[in-house]
């Protein structure tokens, strides 16, 4: 028999702003512990939170990007729980009304060949809510310690329906959604310092049916590259189970990268109840049609959309797009190349290919970099031209990224521009012809390729710098064709 | 006194630090004090004055202040083996509003534990007597609060009220206790029992003193989202300028069984001189009276089972040397810290908030709420304010209801509603039974009309002086 896999993603994102979600504490990664803290984070004896509102528009923000409805009062809700990360020891969450419901991430799912644009699908959400991040064990021999520092970070919790069918379309969805939110400035995303995190609900079914198995939760997904090789790892581990006469038990499964193996947590019975209740320190705060039209201003287009504009646009070929797109910095650059008036396809591969290729090598980020977009633009520009050659755009390209210079100054100070006088081309092709009165004779006879013959001495005599569209033209003129 | 020049501030600290030596091995209002603080408070009061730089009528008052407010440097103990060494970092902002006032902040006040009894007699370093006979209870939870004023050992207080805890003892040691609106004064540094139901409020031996008090620590605060962008009008001013006649609602449900008879009677003559006065009395029904205390001790206990999870012996407070493990931490820090009554209501609140019970408790006990706060509104389209006695009875005597939790419950049938409701309460003494006890009068105010709710009750203290006597602990 075979079977599909039924998934679902619980993806907690760190929502970037200054202070935290409920107090003026800042927020920070790798600073010593415990400096991140006030009486509010500390929950000390009579501190009380107040909602930070740049954190409830990103949400708002992020919600708009993806769709989904975004409820006219945001509300807020005690998650009760002890454990010692949780200063309160309840967590201020979104229960029953969050903030976003309904939308829907855009995915791609790899195509058949690298150059090939793959099958794009719709995979709906449930909802986005917002929370607060809760500390850090760090377990000693003897002892453990807890670090607040991250306590009160602006957390959102972005659920999506059970309709990912395996591990590479969780992986895909995971790529688009990350994709987005680093667009919108919502979050940096980077799951090394913890910025995204991703809980996996799996279940199998025999194909072709409809109903959901008993799904296991797969916990400490903490890499994009885990997130596939757990899920994927948990689907053969349920086939197994049921192959060999068993039945799957609902449990939470923690998954170890490293090792490529998972442990059960903790099984149903020992579920919490979380005893939610509707947080008396907190009003509920209206959003109106007002506040939204304000941040829908400021959503960026979606990713993409962005590749689909620039395959058709700029008619870039679905490669160089799938290079540039992901990367909000890059794709803004190439726009900004394109719009400086460069030919967009020259522009991209000077991007898509020396650019990162230099970058990578000197290990800089592209904000770094000295070259800027209309460097690329004037480069591509003296090369559409004529005014340079291919190697010297190379060897232009090369001291554009060591200094920063224009790539004008550079032509000019290396003396590098193509020969463009009439007269002195004229000259050296005649003087080539004359020494040549063989491969004049068979050219005239019909022989195409003795052309080439003349071209050596009159690029030596030009020192390089003669541009051989020109040279073609001129020996073909005079050679009375 | 202290503007004329007749008294410095230091004279006045000093003769309440010798009156709290003299008396309060009896009353025991006070749970922590620092002589040493508050007379340089008073100094440097002294020093503004004498420059010409006095912050008005507060400047150089000691003002007790209830162990559950953050006085920065100073102990915070609730009332609690849980928090008995805990030093708060902070000044809740209250406190920043008395300083910036003047006022000196002197003591922490004695109270049930967590806020939570109305007899002083939960508290976990041993109950506060009523100045007025040491063998019965100042009310609570605030009674060291009221003790403390009513004993002459601070000139004014401050208290917390979460269904009855600042009027109840106020009514019981014979001074003015004010409830305000919930949402006036802001919450910040109050420890939390029941957060949707807490208010700060004043203690004074006046009305006059208790507008003065409400005047400095009331007003919006960005730290407390709960509280109101109201503004704040001069308190002390509006005694004088507002005058009635008003129109005053009796709720007939107040005046029922349980209530006895020597302080209805104080209360019915309160009823007559207003109504000398040319004030029209009504008799009005609050209907939904009746499930107030029910309602109530699903809500405080549900919201007092979350905001008590804080106290686990991880960051701060007790931590049980028995313990192993984080959750042997947890079991035995609260088991130690917490007395009896704090854990019936979180493990009450803990189940009317659990699944399968929530909606049936909990979400019920919110439409209760509703129901109780319209029928007040309703009452104010007839009337401008409301009154009742504070307490169905006298103060009564120490162990008497501590072992029937439901009676002690009772005795708050009064003041309940009023939190519930988010209204403002004033109780003022309205006379003494033939046993000496004090009686208070409450009168149940519109939201945010403190001004008219403290000339109401100034206008009846005025014509009676019962505020001139004083006990003698």
């Amino acid at each position: 028999m075979t079977y599909e896999a039924v998934i679902g993603l619980e993806v907690h994102v760190q929502v970037k702003t200054e202070s935290k979600m409920f107090s003026r504490s800042a927020t920070g990664y790798g600073r010593p512990p415990n400096t991140l803290t006030d009486p509010v984070v500390l929950a000390l004896p009579g501190a009380l939170p107040v909602m930070n509102l740049e954190a409830l528009d990103q949400i708002i923000r992020t919600g708009l990007l993806l769709g989904c409805t975004i409820a006219p009062v945001c509300r807020w809700d005690r998650k009760n729980y002890f454990y010692p990360d949780s200063p309160k020891n309840y967590q201020i969450s979104q229960y029953d009304q969050p903030i976003c419901l309904g939308g829907a991430v855009e995915i791609e799912l790899p195509g058949s060949a690298r150059n090939i644009m793959g099958e794009h699908k719709r995979i709906p959400l449930t909802r986005i809510h917002l929370e607060e991040d809760v500390g850090k064990l760090n377990h000693g021999a003897a002892d453990s310690l807890v670090d607040f520092n991250r306590a009160g970070t602006p957390l959102m919790e972005i659920v999506s329906e059970p309709a990912l069918h395996g591990a590479d379309e969780a992986f895909a969805y995971l790529t688009a959604l990350r994709t987005v939110i680093v667009y919108g400035g919502i979050s940096d995303c980077d799951m090394e310092k913890g910025q995204l995190r991703c809980d996996a609900n799996i279940s199998i079914r025999p194909a072709g049916t409809s109903s959901l198995g008993t799904k296991v939760e797969l916990k400490n997904l903490n890499s994009i590259s885990f997130v596939r090789d757990g899920i994927a790892h948990e689907i053969r581990r349920q086939r197994a189970v049921v192959e060999s006469g068993g039945t799957v038990v609902q449990e939470t499964r923690d998954y170890d990268g490293q090792t490529g193996a998972s442990q059960s947590l903790r099984s149903k019975e020992q579920a919490h109840d979380y005893r939610y209740f509707p947080d008396p320190d907190l009003m509920p705060v209206k959003v109106d049609e007002d506040w939204k039209a304000r941040l829908r201003a400021t959503c960026p287009e979606l990713p993409f959309d962005k590749q689909r504009r620039f395959m058709e646009a700029y008619r870039l070929p679905y490669t160089v797009t799938s290079v540039l797109i992901p990367d909000l910095e890059l794709s803004n650059y190439f726009e900004e190349a394109a719009r400086s008036g460069a030919r967009p396809q020259a522009a991209a591969n000077w991007i898509v290919n020396d650019l990162q290729r230099e970058l990578g090598a000197a290990r800089i980020s592209l904000s770094e970099s000295k070259v800027r977009p209309a460097h690329i633009a004037a480069l591509v520009g003296l090369i559409e031209s004529g005014a340079i050659l291919g190697h010297a755009a190379k060897e232009v390209f090369a001291e554009m990224f060591a200094n920063g210079d224009a790539p004008e100054a550079i032509v000019d100070r290396k003396g590098l521009r193509t020969n463009t006088d009439a007269g002195e081309l004229e000259r050296w092709c005649r003087e080539a012809i004359a020494s040549n009165p063989k491969s004049e004779a068979d050219f005239k006879a019909g022989k195409d390729s003795a052309l080439n013959a003349f071209k050596g001495p009159v690029m030596r005599a030009a020192k390089g710098k003669a541009d051989p569209k020109a040279v073609d033209a001129t020996l073909r003129r005079l050679l009375g064709q | 006194m202290l503007d004329a020049g007749r008294l410095s501030a230091v004279e006045l600290m000093r003769a309440l630090i010798a009156r709290r030596h003299s008396v309060d091995g009896r009353v025991k209002a006070f749970n922590s004090y620092d002589e040493a603080d508050a007379l340089a408070q008073a100094r440097a009061s002294d020093a503004r004055r004498g420059s010409g730089k006095a912050r008005g009528p507060l400047d150089g008052i000691p003002v007790g202040i209830k162990d559950v407010i953050a006085v920065a440097g100073q102990p915070l103990t609730a009332s609690s083996r849980m928090l008995e060494n805990f030093v708060s970092p902070y000044d809740a902002t209250v406190i920043r509003r008395l300083r910036d006032a003047g006022a000196v902040c002197w003591g922490r006040l004695n109270l049930d534990e967590f806020a939570m009894g109305s007899s002083t007699e939960n508290s976990a370093f041993g109950a506060t007597s009523n100045p007025w006979d040491l063998e019965r209870v100042p009310g609570g939870s605030s009674g060291g609060s009221a003790a403390a004023v009513s004993a002459g050992e601070a000139v004014a207080a401050l208290g917390s009220d979460t269904g009855g805890s600042i009027r109840q003892p106020a009514a019981l040691c014979g001074v003015v206790g004010l409830k305000p609106t919930y949402g006036l004064v802001s919450r910040y540094g109050l420890i939390a029992f029941a957060s949707s139901l807490d208010q700060i409020g004043p203690f004074a031996r006046t009305v006059e003193d208790a507008a003065i008090l409400l005047g400095a620590i009331a007003g919006h605060d960005p730290l407390d989202s709960t509280s109101f962008k109201a503004e704040i009008p001069d308190y002390r001013r509006g005694l004088s300028e507002r005058k009635g006649p008003w129109k005053l609602g009796i709720a007939r449900e107040y005046f029922a069984d349980g209530l006895d008879p020597e302080v209805g009677a104080a209360v019915q003559g309160a009823i007559e001189f207003y109504r000398k006065r040319g004030c029209e009395i009504r008799e009005i029904s609050l209907p939904h009276t009746k499930y107030a205390v029910g309602a109530y001790y699903i809500i405080a206990t549900a919201e007092c089972s979350s905001n008590l999870a804080r106290y686990d012996g991880i960051r701060y407070g007790h931590r049980s040397t028995a313990a192993t493990d984080a959750v042997d931490i947890y079991f035995k820090s609260r088991s130690e810290g917490f007395g009896e009554e704090v854990k019936r209501r979180i493990i009450l609140g803990t189940y009317v908030l659990s699944s399968g019970y929530h909606d049936a408790y909990y979400l019920r006990a919110q439409k209760v709420r509703t129901l109780i706060r319209r029928d007040f509104l309703e009452a104010y389209k007839q009337v401008d304010a409301i009154i009742t006695p504070t307490t169905p009875t006298p103060a009564f005597r120490k162990g008497e209801k501590s072992a029937d939790p439901l009676a002690m419950y009772l005795n708050d049938i009064y003041t309940i509603g009023v939190n519930l409701a988010g209204l403002p309460g004033i109780s003022v003494p309205c006379g003494f039974t033939g046993g000496g006890l004090p009686i208070g009068l409450q009168i149940i105010g519109q939201p945010f009309r403190e001004a008219e709710l403290l000339s109401m009750a100034h206008a009846y203290e005025a014509a009676h002086g019962w505020h001139a006597r004083h006990p003698n602990p």
